[in-house]
């Protein structure tokens, strides 16, 4: 191998910048935490709320994330028509949740109020999905690695736009179960109702899926497509079938976030996919793409920095409006992970191949 | 193998055609086509889409029938076409019928009163059995179609085309034409009208159409002959008249069609050279970065603070200036940028870039920066590039003046912009046939093989990174020029998501494929802005239907031309 | 050879041209040639008319239709906002039926994307199609500072019905913006009023503003702050958020820290919504004034902030003041869109429509055979010498540096929370009900 000096000279300049950078990344956050909490602005309870915050908007991330995550561990391929998966669901439960609250059920039932609509949303979502794999991917399943990703850009505007045009510009406010209103107290914290039950629903969303991936006939058959699809396919594993399965269960855990997403926000509107999309995406990368539990805890470690990060770390460098770059701090966050573990929190190394 | 009933398939088809067009029903499409015509007093737009279902419903059970049966292919083809076409037809009275007991408008804003009046001919529920009887039709017309012979369906094909595309851009072209002068005004009075063709119009162009294509398949032949039969200095000269006269058109097209054609050319020029910027790092080191528009904004923002007159000037420099000074300023971001991300591979390089481009817009729209780039005010009144002696500074909000040619309107900016993406391109095309491009497309096939055999990886990507930047960071300067102020909301995602899309559209790797992607992608969605509401469905549509009829782009470059058919060699042996 | 080809190819181009000419349209000529004969005497005595406009004269045919055009924000994530303009243009023609002078009114849109470039490239298509008069838009001030001054050089006029940006129609503003005028107050009124209610009628010191990044609230934000300081108040706490945030109790938690007494947020439906539903669950903020404006005075903010938006706040042009009859628009609007308004401009557009189509009255010259010729300079200086125009919004007059919007502003409190009781224009129960001044 021929390396000369100046080559050599180049690598050694690298990696002290790199350090340097990594170092002057960390010292900027602590200095920032530290004179936070010198300031001593906030109190400990406003600093659980902020994390109580961030769990459960963490919480729908992560639940996005997870259709993100499978169908890149199977197929290679950023499903970037996810985002809008997630508003169809939203949509699907608001007609149906609206109609539920006209006829009085909701304050009877809150219980099934909350579960129909989602059982609804996943339905819509899912058959959406399996629609857009259908029509738009799987004609390109031997093409080069970014073909599909135009073709999901694609499948994105189409949903957003032909949403639009069903249902206007216009925002729908999806109906609040009143059973939800109010704290409930926990260690001496009240704790919004609402957040509660985002919380738990995700995690319990999260934890169904989880043992179908690792429990069922189908998930031991998606685990090995996403292995090696060819020797899945000698071991008679019907390869289409089990990709047509992931998206829609990873579609259904995104038309369930979109049910809790409306219930923690109430508006549902044909643009509230994208940005939620981005981050889950970004979520799933941060916790290491194509792994089930690092979506997880990508997306609460997203969650958790976007609520607390503007306070904590920019607040005490003096910088204005802190909340204004909210989103600025999570991906210089994952920048930052990414420098440390360039495959993710719990990412295993990836060869150039397979990246 | 048992084959499918013909009837059965016919009737799937047709439903699939009536769900079709009922989707074109409910988004609204049909409501707002319903102003515009293809032909004056004779269709109009809403009517055409809704009757093109019906056809292609007719034209696709036709096909398959034909694939289906044995006997009597002629008569079970046109019986299939009926077939489609009536349940397409009866999809839709059906719709009309259901409308006016329960109320879809509940759900869909769309399914309005003016809906049902425009389906029903302004008849009433009464009228709806007239759908199914023109879907009928349509659908004879679409099974017979098939029966056409080549040499007659091809150029009725193009006619139909040609008529649908010129009615799409009436508008544009009648006022293109009428800005030409008092006798052309009258043409464009003949041929289109305020809302679509006249019938005259029509006629003219569907009649041409078909003779040029005639003449083509009958002649063509002969003159592509009578070109290979020319001795090589006759060819020479063919090539250099050829070019000459595109040189021609080339500057004399911003005069003749006036600022709004040189607007939307001069953005897709901006957008060819962030393609070709993206094209370095993505089409030729493979390294995917979703947040190109960064360093787009970053060129931007450097000239406007160079240049402004505004509050936020800095320095009052001329323009001319202002550009290296924008490009190194990129050049130096894309550096920036591509050290810590060194390391990153893949998929998670692409959503690192993302966050670079997203922080990017935030920082300049922030309250935090606002002293230094406006915040959400933005940076305005950017000098116009001035040909000639620039007057001295005086006071702020006061331009300076230009003694000699301002580059003030659209049309000249055109020049700036198109001889800026040639020069580019030009630069482009040498680096792919250097030895910096070959290592670099090394580094695509495969970074540890690359590694191995010598290339040094840091030093090869970053040059991609920052050479990649310089061109994004040039489009940025002249964007600046062109609009006279920045603000954040112009350096949307959106614009990153269109570049990694035109390069992939027009074929990775390809430097006409950039080209050529940057005017479908971006120059179509800019003439088609009238039609607002569903610029960008369409838009989606038309990114899934190129992917899918042509993954390996319009313009491919040679290398992934060879790459793909190989593949699929090795797919159909598997 | 070659040369044979070409001059085959060409002459049968020709042909078929000649062919096309005769052939098909045959029916219609007779009719075509009748109309050129009886139009023939019309014309010469039309020859009285000559244009003597400063810029050009537009002349309509008749049959042409009358062209106007709407320009805004019709994608993405404000697409509401164009939206909502837009039917209020579409309803203003409605009203007129439809018609001009006998000529049909014909109206387009571009689609202006709410940013400067997107505003440029639409104002570039508008400014090149001679057959326009009059323009409506556009929807963001962005896209004005983009467009305006190729509008302007094309000797159009633009009225837009959502613009607020103060320096739109500063005095200074410069010779680009001449044809450029509101019928949108600017924020500099609005910001100031805010300030004086809270100061003076609710007796609070201590307020706390939050913006979404957009130059509308930051600008009104801003105005409020510095007026509220005047006044003699403090300003605990300025906060600001992502146009696209949704989760707002981190940041009203901050602003909790700092104690305020009156929270001010000028911001649009989506976020507006988002921190009204959400800024009760916030310990310490659940007592505390919460104000907006006109970019949140709409049904959409019940829809987004549901019961909270019980006793808020809004200022808005006083509607009590509006002479016109809003109720009727409204009912209009539902018979013919379905659903609710979808923003708060749409009255404003109303109203720039038919400041437009009354200007347009008043200059134009129709000849004896239905032919109508536009000057368009005179067109210009009609509108901006309209006043007491009585528009739906107010008693609009147009000033020099082209704002119409009635500059009375009000502070209104919403009394219900049900997004089906809004009607603030409403005689016995308003809801929104004015309360100052």
């Amino acid at each position: 191998m021929r390396t000369s000096l100046s080559e050599r000279f180049l690598d050694l300049a690298v990696s002290v910048f790199m350090w340097g950078f990594r170092i002057l990344i960390v010292s900027v956050i602590l200095f920032g935490t530290i004179s936070t909490i010198l300031a001593g602005k906030y109190t400990s309870e406003q600093w659980i709320d902020f994390v109580v915050q961030g769990i459960s908007q963490g919480s729908l991330y992560a639940l996005i994330a997870l259709g993100y995550t499978m169908v890149y561990g199977i197929l290679r391929m950023i499903n970037f028509a996810h985002g809008d998966i997630f508003m169809t669901g939203a949509f699907g439960a608001y007609f149906i949740a609206t109609w539920l609250n006209n006829i009085g059920f909701i304050d009877g039932n809150p219980l099934l109020g909350l579960l129909i609509p989602i059982l609804f949303a996943m339905l819509v979502s899912s058959s959406i999905a399996m629609l857009v794999e259908r029509i738009a991917y799987r004609p390109l399943r031997g093409a080069p690695r970014l073909v599909p990703l135009i073709s999901a850009i694609g499948a994105s505007f189409f949903l957003e736009y032909a949403f639009r045009g069903f249902f206007g510009p216009g925002v729908y406010a999806y109906p609040p179960i009143k059973a939800l209103d109010g704290d409930w107290v926990i260690l001496g914290v009240g704790i919004q109702k609402v957040q509660i039950v985002v919380a738990v629903a995700a995690a319990a969303m999260m934890a169904i899926l989880y043992s179908i991936v690792m429990f069922t006939k189908t998930g031991k058959a998606m685990r090995a497509v996403s292995e090696n699809k060819d020797t899945a396919a000698l071991m008679g594993i019907d390869v289409n079938r089990i990709i047509v399965s992931t998206f829609a269960i990873g579609a259904a855990m995104a038309g369930a976030a979109g049910v809790l997403n409306s219930l923690m926000f109430r508006q549902v509107n044909f643009f509230i996919g994208f940005v939620p999309g981005i981050k889950a995406f970004t979520a799933a990368v941060l916790g290491g793409i194509g792994n089930i539990p690092g979506a997880m805890v990508g997306g609460l470690v997203l969650g958790i920095f976007e609520s607390v990060g503007p306070s904590l770390f920019l607040e005490g460098l003096g910088i204005p409006r802190p909340y204004q770059l909210k989103d600025a701090i999570a991906y210089t966050m994952l920048v930052m992970i990414l420098l440390f573990r360039p495959s993710g929190i719990l990412g295993e190394r990836l060869s150039g191949k397979k990246a | 193998m048992k084959k499918e009933n013909f009837i059965w398939s016919a009737i799937k088809t047709g439903l699939l055609g009536g769900a079709v067009a009922l989707f074109i029903c409910l988004i609204g499409m049909v409501e707002v086509f319903s102003k515009r015509d293809v032909v004056e007093g004779v269709i109009t737009l809403g009517q055409f889409v809704l009757l093109a279902t019906s056809i292609i419903a007719g034209l696709f059970a036709s096909k398959n029938t034909s694939s289906l049966v044995e006997r009597n292919k002629a008569f079970s083809s046109m019986v299939a076409g009926v077939i489609a076409g009536v349940v397409t037809g009866g999809m839709i009275a059906l719709f009309v019928i259901l409308g006016d007991i329960v109320n879809i408008r509940a759900v869909f804003l769309n399914a309005s009163p003016t809906l049902y009046q425009l389906l029903t001919f302004e008849q009433g529920v009464g009228n709806a059995w007239v759908l199914p009887a023109i879907g009928a039709f349509a659908g004879l017309l679409g099974a017979g179609y098939v029966f056409l012979p080549a040499s007659v369906s091809h150029p009725i094909n193009r006619g139909l085309l040609v008529i649908v595309f010129m009615a799409l851009f009436s508008g544009l072209f009648r006022v293109v034409l009428i800005n030409q002068g008092p006798e052309m005004e009258k043409a464009a009075k003949y041929l289109f009208g305020q809302t679509g063709l006249t019938k005259a119009g029509a006629l003219i162009f569907f009649l041409g159409v078909i003779l040029v294509t005639l003449l083509w398949t009958y002649q063509g032949g002969n003159v592509r002959q009578g070109i290979t039969r020319l001795p090589k200095g006759g060819r020479l000269s063919l090539q250099v008249i050829a070019f000459a006269l595109i040189g021609f058109i080339a500057l004399a097209l911003p005069q003749v069609s006036g600022p709004f054609i040189a607007q939307v050319i001069v953005i897709v020029a901006l957008f060819i050279l962030m393609g070709l910027g993206l094209n370095i790092t993505l089409g030729f080191a493979g390294l995917l970065d979703l947040g190109f528009v960064a360093f787009y904004a970053i060129g931007a923002y450097t000239v406007g603070l160079l240049t402004s007159y505004g509050p936020f000037g800095l320095q009052h420099i001329s323009f001319w200036v202002a550009i290296p000074i924008a490009v190194l300023v990129a050049m130096a971001a894309g550096f920036t940028l591509g050290l810590p991300v060194l390391g990153v591979r893949g998929d998670y390089l692409a959503i690192a870039t993302l966050g670079f481009g997203e922080i990017v817009r935030l920082l300049a729209g922030s309250d935090f920066l606002s002293p230094y780039f406006g915040g959400p005010q933005g940076i305005i009144g950017i000098q116009k590039p001035c040909l000639g002696f620039l007057e001295p500074f005086v006071k702020i909000d006061v331009p300076r003046v230009c003694n000699g040619i301002e580059l003030g309107k659209p049309q000249d900016i055109y020049y700036l912009a198109v001889v800026a993406a040639l020069l580019i391109a030009f630069v482009a095309w040498r680096l792919r046939e250097s030895r910096l491009g070959r290592a670099w497309m090394a580094i695509r096939e495969d970074e540890d093989v690359a590694e191995a055999l010598g290339i040094n990886l840091i030093q090869t990507k970053l040059l991609a990174y920052m050479l990649g930047a310089a061109m994004a960071g040039l489009g940025g300067a002249i964007f600046a020029a062109l609009i006279g102020s920045i603000f954040a909301t112009s350096m949307q995602l959106l614009v990153s998501i269109n570049v990694v899309a035109l390069i992939i559209v027009g074929g990775m790797g390809s430097i006409p494929g950039v080209i050529v992607g940057a005017i479908a992608l971006i120059g179509l969605p800019e003439l088609l802005r009238e039609i607002s509401e569903f610029r960008y469905l369409l838009y989606g549509m038309a990114l899934i239907v190129m992917m899918l009829a042509k993954p390996e782009g319009l313009w491919p470059s040679q290398a992934a031309r060879r790459e793909l058919h190989h593949e699929d060699a090795a797919q159909i042996e598997r | 050879m070659n040369k044979r080809l070409l001059a085959l190819l060409s002459l049968l181009v020709i042909a078929s041209m000649a062919l096309a000419a005769c052939g098909a349209p045959a029916a219609e000529e007779p009719a075509a040639t009748e109309a050129m004969t009886e139009a023939a005497p019309a014309a010469t005595e039309a020859a009285a008319f000559e244009c003597t406009d400063e810029f050009r004269c537009v002349e309509i045919a008749p049959g042409e239709p009358i062209h106007i055009a709407y320009w805004g924000v019709l994608s993405g994530a404000d697409s509401s906002l164009g939206e909502d303009s837009k039917r209020g243009v579409e309803i203003a023609i409605d009203d007129i039926g439809g018609q001009l002078f006998g000529h049909d009114i014909l109206l387009t849109t571009e689609d202006g994307g709410c940013t400067p470039e997107g505003g440029a490239t639409a104002a570039a298509k508008l400014a090149s199609d001679t057959s326009l008069v009059g323009l409506i838009g556009s929807s963001c001030s962005d896209e004005t500072v983009g467009g305006i001054a190729a509008i302007t050089n094309a000797g159009l006029t633009t009225i837009s019905p959502s613009n607020t940006r103060p320096v739109l129609t500063d005095s200074a503003r410069g010779p680009d913006y001449d044809g450029y005028l509101r019928t949108a107050h600017s924020d500099a009124f609005q910001g100031k009023a805010v300030a004086e209610f809270a100061y003076n009628f609710l007796k609070v010191t201590k307020a706390a503003t939050i913006h979404d990044g957009s130059a509308y609230a930051q600008a009104l934000q801003q105005v409020f702050a510095d007026e509220f300081v005047k006044l003699g108040g403090t300003i605990v706490a300025q906060e600001a958020v992502a146009k696209d945030a949704t989760d707002m109790k981190p940041v009203l938690t901050t602003i909790a820290a700092a104690g305020p007494e009156f929270l001010y947020y000028p911001v649009f439906v989506a976020v507006g919504g988002y921190v009204t539903a959400q800024v009760r669950d916030v310990a310490g903020l659940e007592n505390v004034y919460i104000a907006g404006s006109d970019g949140i005075f709409t049904a959409d903010l019940l829809k987004g902030g549901g019961p909270n938006t019980e006793s808020m706040y809004l200022s808005s042009p006083d509607f009590s003041a509006f002479t016109g009859d809003y109720a009727g628009f409204i009912e209009k609007h539902t018979a013919k869109y379905g659903g609710s308004t979808l923003s708060t401009f749409h009255a404003h557009a109303y109203d720039a429509a038919n400041i437009l189509f009354a200007a347009l009255e008043q200059v134009a010259v129709v000849d004896a055979d239905g032919t109508v010729h536009v000057p368009l300079k005179a067109l210009r200086d009609a509108i901006y010498a309209t006043k007491d125009f009585q528009g739906v919004t107010g008693n609009l007059s147009c000033s020099a540096s082209g704002d119409c919007g009635a500059p009375v502003i009000a502070v209104y409190e919403i009394v219900n929370s049900d997004p089906a009781s809004w009607n603030p224009a409403s005689a016995d129960a308003p809801n929104p009900k004015k309360i100052w001044p």
